[in-house]
């Protein structure tokens, strides 16, 4: 059978290839290289060897973006994920009403993200309004502004994730568990929580990726307001590439420093799912 | 196998120019209100089958000014109308100008014209300049100095409008002070100095209930892109004293020598407004010609561009004759004869990699605005426009209270004009920095010592960066 | 199973702590309905009241908002772009990933690696030169974005069609072939109707993504056409004009949410599922 599904190579993969190509490998292989090239538009480049990173390393921005992305995505990341395992824990008791409350709790999840923030800058304002200051006048604004409404957006996520895991545990375990005389917290620490060990490292890695790669939600709230402070990474890449003239090398040169740190996590993430994989 | 696959390929190559025919030439939609009606999807289809556009050319304008975004979109129908030619206007968002025209610029449908902001902008975009030289508007410009030239001698910008700016203010809301007790002066002539302003206005401030005003001042709008007046307009006026002193018209590196004067009057400005401090970084500049047109403040900081801002806003109550103009008084030493703040930062250009027909129509379009009946009344009425091109008569002049003041200063010998020096700051990333720092300082995290420094070393870095270019 | 009364008690108690949690999370909802009927000078005024007779604007918001940004047209191009796309990922990405699976070879695992590979690559990365190609190859219409997020979005969905075309056993496969069928008979025949569920789950995921997705199109596609989206109309309503108009600011926001609730409410066992099984395999 391999040998006749083999002459059809074409038939099957060349549409997904073609287009694979265009949108990514080529544009990818074109951004390592260019990122040590000047140039403005992808015509004219010119081999400068390392000097966009050392251009992009040179400005605090940067940097500052890079702390920025760690200090949201690790209040962020644990935030979300302890409120949504709560929440599945909630609705993993069998009370009346439980579908709706799924509903709501995930459609947040759903609304795009320049959307949300625009509704967050809008809410977030009308809050601040009281005390006669804005979104925009305090980095701390931002900063605690981005992580309740990525809250707001992940947690039903994140929960629905966990419901899945906590109904695998068998109930016969708990049972016996609690017959046993097993308080709740001891069922939960000493059963619940290592039978969805693998429930809770896939929320792990979706929230770390999605708060690391964010970008519409911070666009929308404060585009980085004030001075670039509240700018992620992904925003600090958008802005030196598409705010001046001339630098579009530095930010293909932080886009490559973005990627490898990126994929540095998913493959730490994938290493450390396998092992214990393995193990079990 | 290798038949097969050439098979294939071709075969998959076919149905996709197939689907992209098929695709452009099927939708056609109810025509957006913000496009020439109807030219669009035959310019796609043309695209799509990888020609370029053929026979007449067509013409894409990126607009720089948010505030006349209508009257362009009705300029252009006119002229698609008229001559067949199709137009189309879009306009950037308030301080994205150059971020959006670089977008756009790298589209296949690029703007065929669009605007530089003087000798900085046009190094950023000399690749895309064309020499205007030989066109006719270029002959038609009273004062050639004014037109962008590159280093080969070419005219790469042609400045299509003269503008002024200063404090804006409700004579009818100063006249009921002056008629106050104690009022600190009796006409508006009596204030020429900072000293003097910043009496009346803290003045009329403590009486603002009485005067039936929130505040002296419109809202310092320190939105993020909604902050060009003070980054940009204002902080004109520091520079153009220290060029003035160093006999210079630009510098590498600003020392900032008049940053009190700048602290001088945008303190009195946010400390004497209808808006806290605090939420200035909520306020845009069309809240700010609201709060003026609805007579809840007195003045506002802004150029006679405003004039439709302030005459479109709905139960508008500041009525023609009473809006006037005065210069921004900092506190500089014989400032008592100095005048509004007149120039140009706005400057056509063409796009050089435009196909050869869409350059000239690019160009016909310009030329019929300044030049036909019909272009020149839009342009001065419409508009408001005090074009800088011998086509224009003195009858042809606008109207609106506030152009005529700008002619009036202008006219005015024993008034010194200041130039707009801003057309030489760096780079928007300067502004932007400036403008946020200024946020931050009326928040409170910010020190006026820190945007002092911030702005010496923001200038100098970003003029390093734009030699090395 | 019968409760016992502490149980009665608690389960009473989180049924009124969830219904609290559940108010709180539609305050950002209510609050942007709320003022979407609001006249647009009222809104700063007092966010949180509802509206009143002297505030109330009715649809006032709504036809600027729509007016403003040609919503409808930017609804159909979402649509268009969204629906097509997703049946380009689908029927495309399923046969690559039954092809590379079901023939080994040094090629077809190269391939399959770049496909997992492309998965953990930031959009940024590859953001300038996607776009600056897009537009050299005249990709700038809805065309050309259902191409560019066939290959964009084919990591993922490869990936997952793989993983399940992995589980189906060969032997059905055989005898179709023994039959007398062609590989594409026996995809179409016999697989596609197996890969379903997946199918749905890659649907799912990818329509969230491309409904919801503004860079790619604000990049390739750009302001100036006809063909702008819902997000791209949103960022520039909301960034241009200089004006910020709160009213139609906040009814847009209404409009945008409204199709994906309805779709949701429509399809909601779909997605709910279709996202658990899309997060433990990707």
């Amino acid at each position: 059978m391999q040998k006749t599904l083999k002459k059809y190579f074409a038939v099957f993969t060349l549409p997904t290839l073609l287009a694979f190509s265009l949108a990514f490998i080529v544009p990818f292989v074109m951004g390592v290289y260019l990122s040590f090239c000047k140039f403005t538009t992808v015509t004219n480049a010119k081999f400068v060897g390392f000097s966009n990173y050392i251009k992009a390393f040179s400005t605090p921005d940067f940097l500052n973006s890079m702390l920025f992305t760690v200090k949201f995505a690790v209040v962020a990341i644990v935030t979300i994920n302890v409120f949504a395992f709560a929440l599945s824990l909630l609705l993993t008791r069998k009370i009346k009403g439980t579908n709706l409350f799924r509903t709501v709790f995930f459609m947040p999840n759903l609304i795009g993200g320049i959307i949300l923030g625009y509704i967050w800058q809008s809410m977030i304002n009308a809050i601040l309004v009281k005390y006669e200051t804005t979104l925009v006048a305090n980095a701390t604004f931002g900063y605690w502004g981005l992580v309740v409404l990525m809250n707001w957006q992940l947690i039903g996520y994140m929960m629905i994730i966990y419901i899945a895991g906590l109904q695998n545990v068998p109930t016969d375990l708990i049972e016996a568990a609690e017959i046993d005389g097993a308080s709740h917290w001891q069922t939960l620490v000493k059963i619940k929580i290592p039978m969805v060990m693998s429930s809770i490292s896939i929320c792990l890695f979706l929230t770390l990726s999605n708060c690391f790669k964010l970008f519409d939600q911070n666009l929308a709230l404060t585009n980085g307001a004030p001075s670039k402070k509240t700018a992620m990474m992904a925003l600090d890449i958008y802005t030196t590439f598409y705010n001046r003239s001339g630098f579009e090398g530095v930010g293909q040169a932080k886009a490559v420093v973005f990627f490898i740190i990126v994929a540095v996590i998913a493959i730490t993430q994938l290493v450390a799912t396998r092992s214990r994989e393995v193990e079990q | 196998m290798k038949k097969k696959l050439i098979s294939a390929l071709l075969s998959v190559a076919m149905v996709s120019t197939l689907l992209v025919g098929c695709g452009s030439k099927a939708e056609t939609p109810a025509a957006d209100a913000t496009e020439a009606a109807g030219t669009e999807s035959a310019e796609t289809a043309t695209q799509a089958a990888g020609t370029e556009s053929t026979g007449a050319g067509q013409v894409y304008y990126m607009n720089f000014k948010p505030e006349v975004d209508q009257v362009w979109q009705d300029l252009a129908a006119k002229y698609t109308e008229e001559t067949g030619v199709p137009v189309k206007v879009v306009t950037a968002a308030s301080g994205t100008y150059e971020q959006t025209l670089k977008s756009e610029i790298a589209n296949a449908n690029a703007p065929t014209l669009f605007q530089i902001n003087g000798p900085v902008g046009y190094q950023n975009w000399k690749d895309y300049c064309a020499d205007l030289k030989d066109t006719e508007l270029y002959s038609w410009l009273l004062d050639k100095s004014l037109a962008v030239e590159g280093e080969d001698g070419g005219v790469y910008g042609i400045p299509y409008v003269v503008e002024g700016y200063g404090i804006i203010y409700n004579n009818a809301i100063m006249d009921k002070y002056f008629a106050m007790d104690g009022a600190k002066a009796k006409s508006v002539d009596e204030i020429n100095s900072y000293a003097k302003l910043k009496e009346v206005v803290e003045d009329m401030q403590a009486k603002a209930a009485d005067l039936g005003i929130d505040g002296v001042f419109a809202s310092t709008s320190l939105t993020p892109g909604e902050d060009w007046r003070w980054q940009t307009h204002l902080a004109n006026i520091p520079v153009f004293y220290e060029y003035k002193d160093k006999g210079i018209s630009d510098t590498d590196n600003l020392e900032f020598t008049y940053s009190d004067n700048y602290k001088n009057i945008f303190d009195l400005y946010v400390n004497n407004s209808c808006t806290a401090p605090g939420l200035l970084g909520s306020k845009s500049v069309d809240d700010s010609m609201a709060e003026f047109a609805l007579g809840k403040c007195a003045m506002v900081q802004n150029g006679n561009w405003a004039w439709g801002q302030i005459s479109g806003v709905e139960g508008n109550t500041v009525t023609e004759d009473n809006i006037k103009f005065m210069p921004i008084y900092t506190g500089v030493k014989g400032e008592e004869n100095q005048g509004l703040c007149t120039g140009t930062e706005n400057f056509f250009s063409i796009n050089s990699q435009a196909s050869a027909e869409d350059q000239a129509a690019s160009i016909a379009f310009v030329e019929w605005l300044f030049n036909s009946d019909e272009g020149k009344a839009a342009v001065t009425n419409d508009l408001g426009f005090i074009a800088p091109f011998s086509t224009f008569t003195d009858a042809e002049k606008p109207q609106d209270p506030l152009a005529q003041e700008v002619i009036k200063y202008m006219a005015d010998t024993s008034k010194t004009s200041v130039a707009w020096n801003f057309t030489s700051f760096p780079s928007q990333q300067f502004k932007d920095d400036f403008g946020a720092a200024l946020l931050e300082y009326t928040a409170g995290s910010m020190t006026w010592d820190d945007v002092k420094a911030l702005v010496v070393e923001r200038w100098a870095a970003e003029k390093a960066v734009a030699i090395k270019e | 199973m019968r409760k016992s009364k502490s149980t009665r008690v608690s389960d009473t108690i989180t049924f009124i702590v969830l219904c609290a949690l559940v108010v709180l999370f539609m305050v950002p909802i209510l609050f942007i309905i709320m003022n979407s009927f609001k006249g647009k000078l009222y809104i700063s005024d007092n966010p949180f009241a509802l509206p009143t007779a002297e505030t109330f604007a009715r649809f006032v918001n709504y036809t600027n908002g729509i007016e403003k940004t040609n919503f409808f047209s930017a609804f159909g191009w979402s649509l268009f772009i969204t629906v097509f796309s997703v049946i380009a990922i689908i029927l495309f990405t399923s046969m690559t990933a039954y092809y590379i699976t079901r023939v080994k070879s040094k090629l077809t695992t190269a391939i399959y690696y770049m496909f997992a590979f492309s998965m953990i690559v930031p959009f940024q990365m590859v953001m300038f030169t996607m776009s600056k190609l897009a537009n050299s190859l005249h990709l700038n219409n809805p065309w050309g974005m259902v191409l560019l997020y066939l290959g964009f979005g084919a990591g993922l969905s490869v990936f997952m069609f793989s993983g399940f075309v992995k589980s189906i056993p060969l032997e059905i496969e055989e005898a179709a072939m023994i039959d007398g069928c062609t590989p594409l008979q026996t995809f179409f025949g016999v697989v596609m109707p197996i890969l379903k569920p997946t199918a749905i789950t890659v649907a799912i995921l990818n329509a969230m993504w491309i409904w919801n997705d503004y860079l790619l199109p604000y990049l390739v596609i750009g302001v100036s056409t006809k063909y702008k989206t819902i997000p791209v109309v949103v960022q520039y309503l909301v960034g241009s004009y200089g004006a910020k108009d709160m009213g139609a600011m906040m009814a847009l926001l209404v409009l945008a949410i409204i199709p994906i609730v309805i779709f949701y409410l429509a399809c909601q066992k779909y997605i709910i599922e279709g996202v658990v099984a899309g997060a433990v395999k990707g």
